[in-house]
């Protein structure tokens, strides 16, 4: 077979299973990441806790999920936790979205303790010393600031969430791989489909790029003297 | 208005303050002085337990501070602190580190708190900075700023931890006259310094600390030009 004889009509006849492909794969990354961030900020918050019974849990989840394997992960959730916990398993998309969630959180939970902690003290103390309490002046004082520096890292966890997801395969969840897999095995051609799986995830990572990119450029002007709303010094 | 008894702080093996027994009186201006490691600054800070008390007590108007049953955060507004590095909040402006608060915890309205903040700010020469962010002001403005922040809770004591030590030389005096100010006003004040031309102004009484001990306090002409103490004579004899 000669790579310069290459048959893109296969994936034309396959063009829905790849669309659909990138909408699983889509769904999983966002749901995932999303819901990766809202557990993650909870751990995160919990890495720094005095309080040792809410520390240690925090601390060993994350150790746990950044020490072994998505792979491994995703085939203990699908195919052990889930039938264990509830009798029955509920499909690729709900064990492959427990699977990222709960992976990307620990990562996430890093991300947001290495930010809260990277924020001066004397900002805490400020802040209690009018009065606020911890937790005030954690939404209105650290969080704000360490948000802005956990962009560019929490953008990469983005990226690498997308393209960690294609791991679903494993339990034939139909995202993007999925679709190549199931092209290459009625053709036995490899070339044609494992490449436009990659572009289609190049693509995929590209506009990721530039959507983190903006983000960033946005909320990293907001303490920026320009858009101050009187003049300068 | 502070009474502090017995006071003990220790950081792990290290005791940094071996049994300070002290009071404040209302419209008292208080300067404590002392070599670094004397343990002032966590003396200041002890007050309104940004450090744990080891052992002791310290009352603020009666109401024991360490004390679990009572409500910290209650007691800090009541008490405000200007930090050595100013510590504003560089994500927010002028007008808006010093609104934050008193919106928050006093809930005043956002109009009523930024017309005194306005006023706070005219008190402290910068009105016109108002609408800046932190980064913008000079180390002396911002510690203004930070001054009128503290004082934007109406607290009845306000706490210094020296404030001019991170400053340039040649703004120190534009803070140091915004405290003077307060002083004459009648604010209740703990000021640790190293600016003893201060403390000879301003102090009603001047504290001097050295290895976690209050070794002598007096009316600063007194501790200036004739100190008891030797230990009060020897640092005097190297900073002045």
């Amino acid at each position: 077979m000669d790579i310069f004889d290459l048959r893109w009509d296969i994936i034309w006849n396959y063009r829905e299973l790849f669309l659909r492909g990138l909408w699983i794969t889509l769904v999983l990354t966002i749901s995932g990441y999303i819901g990766g961030i809202i557990l993650g900020v909870l751990l995160g918050l919990g890495e720094t806790s005095k309080k040792k019974w809410i520390y240690w849990p925090s601390k060993l989840y994350v150790d746990l999920f950044r020490g072994t394997p998505m792979l491994v992960q995703i085939l203990i959730i699908h195919l052990a936790f889930i039938p264990a916990v509830f009798g029955q398993s509920f499909g690729f998309m709900v064990s492959g979205i427990t699977a990222l969630i709960l992976n990307s959180a620990a990562y996430n939970a890093e991300i947001i303790r290495a930010g809260i902690q990277s924020i001066d003290k004397g900002q805490m103390e400020a802040a209690r010393s009018l009065g606020l309490t911890h937790s005030q002046a954690m939404r209105k004082i650290i969080l704000p600031q360490a948000f802005r520096r956990m962009i560019p890292p929490l953008g990469n966890e983005f990226i690498a969430l997308l393209k960690d997801s294609s791991l679903v395969t494993v339990i034939a969840a139909s995202d993007i791989l999925y679709a190549a897999k199931v092209v290459a095995g009625a053709y036995q051609r490899f070339w044609e489909p494992y490449l436009v799986a990659a572009f289609m995830y190049l693509v995929l990572t590209y506009l990721l790029t530039k959507l983190i990119a903006y983000v960033e450029k946005r909320f990293s002007n907001s303490y920026n003297p320009r858009k101050s709303r009187k003049g300068r010094i | 208005m502070i009474k502090v008894e017995n006071l003990y702080k220790s950081f792990g093996h290290l005791e940094v303050l071996k049994g300070i027994s002290y009071e404040v009186r209302e419209k008292e201006v208080v300067c404590v002085i002392g070599p670094s490691g004397s343990g002032k600054s966590t003396f200041l800070r002890c007050i309104n337990l940004l450090e744990e008390i080891t052992d002791g007590a310290i009352y603020i108007e009666g109401v024991k501070v360490n004390d679990p049953k009572t409500d910290i955060n209650l007691i800090r507004t009541e008490v405000g602190m200007v930090f050595q590095q100013f510590n504003l909040f560089p994500h927010m402006t002028v007008m808006e580190n010093i609104t934050m608060a008193p919106m928050n915890i006093r809930k005043i309205s956002k109009n009523d708190a930024e017309h005194l903040a306005l006023e706070l700010l005219a008190k402290v020469g910068l009105k016109e900075k108002a609408y800046n962010y932190p980064e913008q002001l000079s180390g002396g403005q911002q510690q203004r700023v930070a001054i009128a922040r503290a004082l934007a809770m109406k607290p009845k004591v306000m706490l210094f931890d020296e404030p001019t030590s991170a400053l340039d030389p040649e703004m120190v005096k534009e803070v140091l006259d915004v405290m003077k100010q307060l002083a004459l006003e009648g604010m209740t004040m703990v000021v640790v310094t190293h600016e003893m031309g201060f403390a000879r102004e301003v102090a009603d009484r001047v504290v001097f600390m050295d290895g976690g001990y209050i070794v002598e306090q007096e009316k600063p002409e007194i501790i200036f030009d004739a100190p008891k103490n030797e230990r009060t004579k020897a640092f005097l004899g190297k900073v002045l």
